[in-house]
C-alpha cells in the first residue's frame, strides 16, 4: 500500500478531515503527525487493520525542539509491516514541561523498553508504562541529556564527568574533525 | 585513632563517601515480596558469560529461574548526546564503537542514513567493496557468535577454530584500512580506502579454505548430541512474540519468519546478488530455539560467501571510491531513516537535520541488541539457571551496541 493511501485510510478511521493534521507522503520517509490523545486509537488500528497489518514497531526516537512555539519534543515512531512490506511514521509532540504520552507498550510490546529510553533522555513521560523506570542512566543522574539545553555537570559523586573541550566551536567553524579525505 | 565512617555495615573499608550513597534502585526485584525458598541473585555485570557488561537480576528458586530483569547502561557513552556536537562526518568513529565487534556495518548503516538525507548515491565499486566488506564482517561477527557459544556451553574446540578464521579477515580488513576492530571505513559517499593491489586474491583465497573450516566446525558442534540436548527446548521465542518485540536478523529468522531486508528492502544492489534467506526449520525441537537462531547463523555464513564470491567477480575493476565523498556535508533540513541488515539485526539510524548546518540536530541509533534485550524476562521465565547463559549466548548480544 502506499504512503499517501496509508495516511489517507487512517485519517479516515480518525475521523481526521483534510487539512487538519499535517502529514507528508512525498517524504523520504512518508508520515503522519497525529495529537497525543489520539495516538493509542491510531496505533490500535494500524496494527489491528488487515490492510495495514503494521505489525513491528521499529523505533521509538525523541528530538527536542525548544526553539519551536509551543516548545515540544517530538516523539517519533518507525513502523513496520512485515506482511506488506511497507512503513510509515508516526509523530506526535508533547510540551516540554510535564508533558506525557500514554505508553504504546499495549500494543506493541517493543514499546516497553523504548519507552524507556525515551523518558530516561528526554524525560517524556508514558502513562499507564508497566515499568517506568530509567534504562541507561543512573537513577540519580541529573536530568535528561538528549534535551537541547541540558548542561553538564561538573562533578557526579565526585567523579569528574564535564568534558574539557567542546567540539562544537571547531565544528560550527565549518573545520573538519579528521575525517575525510581532505583533511 | 579518628573513628572512620563506614556507610555499609561490615565493609570496613569503604570510607570513601562523605556524602550519602545514591538511592538503590538498581534492584527490580524486593526482598520483601519473595515468597519462601526464593532468592535473589546478580549475575554479572563481571560475568564471563554475559558477552559484556550485562547485568541480569534473577528471581530463583533452587535452580529455577521464576523471574528475570536484565540491567543495562554499564557502557552508556550517549553517542546521541556527542553526534550534535560533531559534524556528520566525524560521527562515523562514534558509530564503530557501538557493534565494536561488527563495526563495518555500523558505519556502513551510518553512512547509508547520511547518504539519503543528501540525496546522494555511490558508485558500483564502492557499492560492491561495501558489500563484500559487510559480509564478510558478518562472517566473522557470526564466528564469534558461534565460538563463543559453543564456549558458553562447554565445548571449547569450536571456539579455537572459529577465532583462527576470525582472525583471518581482521588481517584482511587491517590490510585494508589500518584497523583491526574499529575501522572508520565507510565514509559518507565513499570509502576511506581503495581495495589494495592483491586484496581480492587473498580474500578469494580465505573463502576457498575457510569453507571446509566452517563444514567441519559445523560437524563438530551444530549436531553434536549434547550441544542440541543442551539447547534446542530453551529460550523458545514464538514467531508472534518475534514480531510483538520487533525482532530482527538472525534471532528474528531463528523463530521461522521469512525476513530479510537485503532481499525485502534491498540497498547497495543486494538484490543483483543470488542468495538465499535462511530461516529457521527446527528439526530437534520447538520453533524459537536457541539451537535455530544459532544454526541460523551458521547457515548465513555459507550464504554470506556465496554474496562475497559473487561481488569479487563483478567487481568494476576502475573507480575512484571518493568521488562522491562530498567536501562538505551540508544537507538541507529533513529527516532521514535507514535501516541496513547488520551482522546481529536491523540497525538504523534516525537523522533531523537543519538547513545547511555541518553538524546533525538529532542523531538515533536503533540497536538490535537493544530490542532482543528487551524479551529476555520472557524467554528465560521457567528456565535453569545455566540455560540463562545459553539463553544470553543465542541472542547474540554487544553490550557496546545495548548501551551506546
Amino acid at each position: 500500500m502506499s504512503a499517501a493511501s496509508i495516511i489517507e485510510r487512517l485519517a479516515a478511521h480518525l475521523g481526521l478531515e483534510e487539512g487538519s493534521f499535517e502529514s507528508d507522503a512525498e517524504a523520504k520517509d512518508p508520515w503522519i503527525r497525529i495529537r497525543g490523545d489520539r495516538l493509542v486509537a491510531a496505533a490500535e488500528f494500524l496494527k489491528a487493520d488487515p490492510e495495514l497489518d503494521f505489525d513491528t514497531l521499529h523505533c521509538v526516537s525523541g528530538v527536542d525542539w525548544p526553539g519551536d512555539d509551543p516548545p515540544a519534543i517530538e516523539v517519533v515512531y518507525h513502523l513496520t509491516s512485515l506482511t506488506h512490506k511497507h512503513w510509515i511514521v508516526l509523530k506526535t509532540r508533547v510540551p516540554r514541561e510535564g508533558g506525557s504520552l500514554p505508553t504504546l507498550e499495549t500494543v506493541w510490546k517493543a514499546a516497553n523498553w523504548h519507552e524507556r529510553e525515551t523518558y530516561d533522555l528526554f524525560g517524556v513521560r508514558f502513562e499507564g508504562h508497566s515499568d517506568h523506570r530509567r534504562i541507561l542512566l543512573p537513577a540519580d543522574w541529573p536530568g535528561h541529556p538528549l534535551l537541547r539545553d541540558w548542561e553538564w555537570p561538573e562533578t557526579w559523586h565526585k567523579i569528574p564527568v564535564k568534558p574539557g573541550r567542546q567540539m562544537t566551536e571547531r565544528a560550527e567553524g565549518g573545520q573538519m574533525t579528521g575525517v575525510g579525505p581532505f583533511d | 585513632m579518628a573513628e572512620q565512617r563506614s556507610p555499609v555495615d561490615g565493609a570496613p573499608l569503604v570510607t570513601l563517601y562523605d556524602e550519602e550513597l545514591p538511592p538503590d534502585n538498581s534492584y527490580a526485584f524486593s526482598p520483601e515480596e519473595l515468597e519462601e525458598d526464593e532468592m535473589i541473585l546478580n549475575m554479572g555485570p563481571q560475568h564471563p558469560s554475559t558477552h559484556g557488561v550485562l547485568r541480569v537480576e534473577l528471581k530463583t528458586d533452587g535452580e529455577i529461574v521464576k523471574d528475570a530483569r536484565p540491567h543495562i547502561g554499564y557502557l552508556h557513552r550517549n553517542f546521541e548526546k556527542h553526534a550534535e556536537n560533531i559534524d556528520y562526518q566525524g560521527v562515523i568513529p562514534f558509530t564503530d564503537r557501538m557493534d565494536y565487534v561488527g563495526s563495518m556495518g555500523n558505519s556502513l548503516a551510518y553512512a547509508l542514513t547520511v547518504e539519503k538525507l543528501l540525496g546522494i548515491g555511490v558508485g558500483e565499486r564502492v557499492a560492491g567493496i561495501r558489500v563484500i566488506t559487510a559480509e564478510l564482517q558478518r562472517i566473522a561477527s557470526h564466528l564469534l557468535a558461534m565460538g563463543t557459544y559453543g564456549m558458553d556451553i562447554g565445548a571449547f574446540t569450536p571456539f579455537l577454530l572459529c577465532f583462527q578464521q576470525r582472525e583471518r579477515i581482521l588481517d584482511l580488513f587491517e590490510w585494508l584500512c589500518g584497523a583491526r576492530l574499529l575501522y572508520n571505513y565507510n565514509w559518507v559517499g565513499g570509502v576511506s580506502h581503495d581495495l589494495p593491489e592483491g586484496w581480492t586474491g587473498k580474500c578469494r583465497r580465505f573463502l576457498d579454505e575457510f569453507v571446509p573450516v566452517l563444514d567441519e566446525v559445523d560437524k563438530l558442534l551444530s549436531h553434536n548430541k549434547i550441544f542440541i540436548r543442551r539447547t534446542a527446548d530453551i529460550g523458545i521465542i514464538t514467531p508472534e512474540m518475534a514480531k510483538d518485540y520487533a525482532l530482527s536478523g538472525p534471532n528474528l529468522r531463528g523463530s521461522g519468519i521469512d525476513w530479510d531486508l537485503r532481499r525485502d528492502d534491498p540497498y547497495l544492489g543486494y538484490e543483483n546478488y543470488d542468495f538465499n534467506v535462511v530461516v529457521a526449520t527446527s528439526p530437534h525441537g520447538p520453533v524459537g530455539s536457541c539451537w535455530d537462531r544459532y544454526f541460523v547463523r551458521v547457515r548465513e555464513m555459507y550464504e554470506s560467501v556465496k554474496i562475497v564470491r559473487q561481488a569479487l567477480d563483478r567487481l568494476p575493476a576502475e573507480g575512484d571510491v571518493h568521488e562522491n565523498v562530498p567536501r562538505f556535508v551540508r544537507p538541507l533540513a529533513g529527516e532521514a531513516y535507514c535501516r541496513s541488515e547488520a551482522p546481529r539485526g536491523e540497525l538504523a539510524f534516525y537523522i533531523v537535520a537543519e538547513n545547511k548546518k555541518p553538524i546533525p540536530y538529532r542523531v538515533k541509533g536503533r540497536s538490535p541488541c537493544f530490542v532482543a534485550m528487551g524479551l529476555f524476562h520472557e524467554i528465560t521465565r521457567g528456565e535453569m539457571i545455566a540455560d540463562i547463559i545459553a539463553i544470553i549466548g543465542s541472542l547474540d548480544i554487544v553490550l557496546g551496541e545495548i548501551d551506546r
